[in-house]
């Protein structure tokens, strides 16, 4: 069992628990992931690592409550315990030797960008932070990326805070303007790194994407988490989750992620009374 | 007088078309007259063929002599002298080809049903036993094993029997290894692999669930002053799936073996109030590409979860590498073979989901290396088979994640690790066997690895 040292709500439906998991800590580095487990019953779901502590052996993971597993984890209130949280896993995001970089956030995906964002301004990198929300309630980690870059983007799809627009009209200005940075990395709705690499394209900067498919085991083992890059059969888990974005199959990415999505939606209908005939 | 009939006590089976609809187990076990009356077959043979076929060596007409004189305890404890899992292997051993391939009883007649009887004496002390086992005295020598499906557990039971520090480290949140993940419910009950495992936990053993060695500890951390240990065996199995890389692989519908099994087996997708999801096959079709043991297995869950189930396999019935007795039970409950028939493509409806999977039809050539004849395809005799859900059940090869972390260690072209007949690697104190050595095999085969390993890091610490 592994005790929820924090909960904090960043936004309405955003929160961040501090796990402790001295042994995930011990290793953790930024870009890698955590399978954990709610309870007995519960589905196996990766979380990208948002932070970590060392000294207090603890993890920090950020989830939005979209469905099932999400709801019931965020059930758990600080000093309560979770099944199960194994790691770190994947490959980490590699930083080493890059001087210039362009980090691209959306939505929640800012909470893994965020921790990228870090770990390059420590290592001295120059920082362009991209993060992008759907309204200014939904703003997250804020004054930490500001606290982490050298150049801080917030843009809204609604213009209700920052910029209005995607976080690729920016990115396409910036890089139009001629700003030459020596990598790019995204992390958000698939849909959007797919048009943040497309945006990215024309310049040749090369284009790290963070994929988080479907997964079971997350070591290997299932296979559940295959993508296609660069025409070959790739695992998530193992060979990822970065990738180069020129050369993933985004559309078949978008597909396998909703190979249970009508099936959760017709179960949570017949499961509420709303739903129900009176 | 022994008991002279040419046929084998038959194991008592629940009904095939009431069992394609449940999780129970399958075989429901010998009852106590019955297993009198099979040991009283066994001819007490004095140079034991039975016991040379065994690869854990256990000492067969001893037990048998037991179990006939009513002395089942007797004869458990027979078996366990030589075999940590005697209620998981009486039920998966392929005994036809191991000991009961060598009794003496099968020149003439069906052999002694020895799994059979290993399974009643086993299930007897399980539900039988009183006496607590007693916790050895500590010779103060720390070992580790990575991975807890049978070779690691074999591996760790023998160390831990004679006095060693032994802690168990597994990736998922179970232990059992291939036992839980792999092998459903109805061929070996999980109570079954917790019960072996909770008698490991009473000799002391240690096991540290969600531990993915290579990731959260690497083998050399291991074997460093901070954990401390003197010797390590990998028994991590060959957990990676493969794919025939054919288009459409990649659809909704489309599972590997492994991820099909680990989600019915080891996450229950199967019961009510699993959050674990699984495609929904009742009414719906399922193809299962491949013949071996794996194969049988996910086609009789997707039977199971009330799918029409086809399995298609590129070779004849003959060819299937499952063991006979999966096959037939298997086309007991109504799973189709398409044999000699091989996926080219798997296509897909407007949603992106599985609507057909194409198959070429084969026929058998020359013999290969393997002595089975070849398959070769004949030209255009291609045609689409309707179903809902693929599953591909090609084999599997060792996880890379240990070999990739793991300075020294020696692996071949297959990522196998490469060791010696005593388990031994070509990293100092570090010991492999199991499907991480030999690839995918079969349980007993992976528990006298463990065993093998086990005697030789006590050898080498002692």
């Amino acid at each position: 069992m592994y005790k929820i040292v924090k909960k904090q709500e960043l936004n309405p439906t955003v929160t961040l628990m501090s796990i402790e998991a001295p042994m995930v800590a011990r290793k953790a580095l930024a870009g890698q992931f955590i399978i954990l487990r709610v309870d007995e019953d519960g589905e196996r779901i990766p979380l990208t690592i948002a932070g970590y502590d060392r000294t207090a052996g603890t993890v920090d993971i950020i989830y939005q409550v979209v469905g099932g597993t999400t709801i019931k984890l965020n059930h758990k209130k600080q000093g309560e315990y979770i099944q199960d949280f194994a790691g770190p896993l994947g490959k980490p995001t590699e930083i080493e030797g890059l001087k210039k970089v362009c980090v691209v956030g959306g939505g929640v995906g800012n909470a893994i960008a965020f921790p990228i964002v870090k770990a390059l301004h420590e290592q001295g990198s120059e920082v362009t932070a991209i993060v992008g929300f759907k309204n200014k309630d939904l703003v997250i980690l804020e004054d930490e990326f500001r606290a982490n870059s050298d150049n801080l983007i917030l843009v809204t799809d609604d213009g209700s805070y920052g910029e209005k627009g995607m976080v690729t009209d920016p990115l396409k200005k910036l890089l139009e303007s001629g700003e030459k940075f020596d990598q790019v990395i995204t992390i958000g709705p698939i849909i959007m790194m797919k048009f943040v690499t497309k945006t990215v394209e024309p310049s040749g900067i090369p284009c790290i994407v963070s994929m988080s498919p479907i997964m079971v085991d997350g070591t290997g083992m299932c296979g559940g988490c295959r993508l296609t890059v660069g025409g070959e059969t790739k695992f998530a888990c193992v060979d990822g989750p970065d990738f180069d974005g020129y050369k993933v199959d985004f559309d078949e990415a978008i597909g396998r992620g909703s190979m249970y999505k009508i099936f959760e939606t017709h179960k949570r209908e017949e499961a509420c009374n709303l739903y129900k005939e009176v | 007088m022994a008991n002279m009939s040419l046929i084998k006590n038959p194991m008592p089976s629940q009904d095939p078309i009431e069992r394609a609809k449940n999780f129970k187990e399958v075989a429901t076990g010998y009852t106590k007259e019955m297993a009198l009356d099979e040991a009283a077959r066994c001819l007490n043979c004095k140079n034991k063929p039975c016991t040379n076929g065994c690869p854990v060596q256990i000492s067969i007409p001893d037990f048998i002599a037991k179990v006939a004189a009513e002395d089942f305890e007797g004869a458990y404890e027979v078996i366990s002298k030589s075999s940590s899992l005697p209620a998981v292997c009486g039920r998966v051993c392929p005994q036809e080809n191991q000991c009961e391939k060598y009794c003496v009883r099968g020149i003439k007649g069906e052999p002694v049903g020895i799994g059979r009887l290993e399974r009643f004496v086993a299930d007897w002390h399980n539900a039988n036993a009183t006496a607590a086992p007693v916790k050895p005295e500590s010779n103060g020598h720390k070992v580790a094993v990575i991975g807890s499906g049978p070779s690691g557990l074999t591996c760790a039971g023998d160390l831990a029997k004679k006095g060693y520090d032994v802690t168990v480290y597994e990736a998922l949140h179970t232990a059992g290894g291939v036992l839980v993940y792999g092998i459903p419910e109805f061929r070996l009950p999980k109570a079954i692999v917790q019960k072996e495992v909770d008698g490991l936990k009473a000799l002391g053993v240690k096991i540290e669930t969600n531990t993915v060695i290579g990731k959260t500890v690497s083998v050399d951390e291991l074997m460093s002053d901070e954990f401390g240990f003197e010797a390590v065996f990998i028994g991590s199995g060959a957990g990676l799936p493969m794919f025939m890389h054919i288009p459409g692989e990649n659809l909704k519908g489309v599972y590997s073996a492994n991820e099909f099994l680990t989600r019915i087996n080891l996450m229950k997708a199967f019961r009510e109030g699993s959050d674990t999801p699984i495609l929904p096959l009742a009414g719906k079709k399922v193809a299962v590409v491949g013949g071996g043991n794996v194969a049988m297995d996910a086609a009789r869950c997707s039977k199971r979860l009330g799918a029409d189930v086809y399995v298609v396999y590129r070779r004849g019935m003959e060819e299937l590498p499952a063991r006979k007795e999966e096959v037939e039970h298997a086309i007991e409950e109504g799973i189709i073979f398409k044999t000699l028939n091989n996926p080219v493509s798997i296509k897909g409806n407007e949603e992106g989901y599985v609507s057909a999977i194409e198959c070429i039809k084969m026929e058998l050539g020359e013999p290969d290396a393997s002595g089975r004849r070849s398959p070769v395809a004949v030209a255009g005799s291609e045609f689409d088979l309707d179903v809902d859900c693929v599953i591909m059940s090609l084999g599997t090869s060792p996880n890379p994640l240990i070999k990739s972390t793991t300075e020294g260690l020696e692996t071949n072209k297959k990522g196998c690790i490469v060791a010696d007949e005593a388990g031994k690697t070509s990293k100092p104190m570090v010991y492999a066997g199991g499907d991480a050595v030999t690839g995918a095999a079969t349980v007993i085969l992976a528990m006298g690895a463990g065993k093998t390993a086990a005697k030789a890091i006590d050898e080498a610490l002692s």
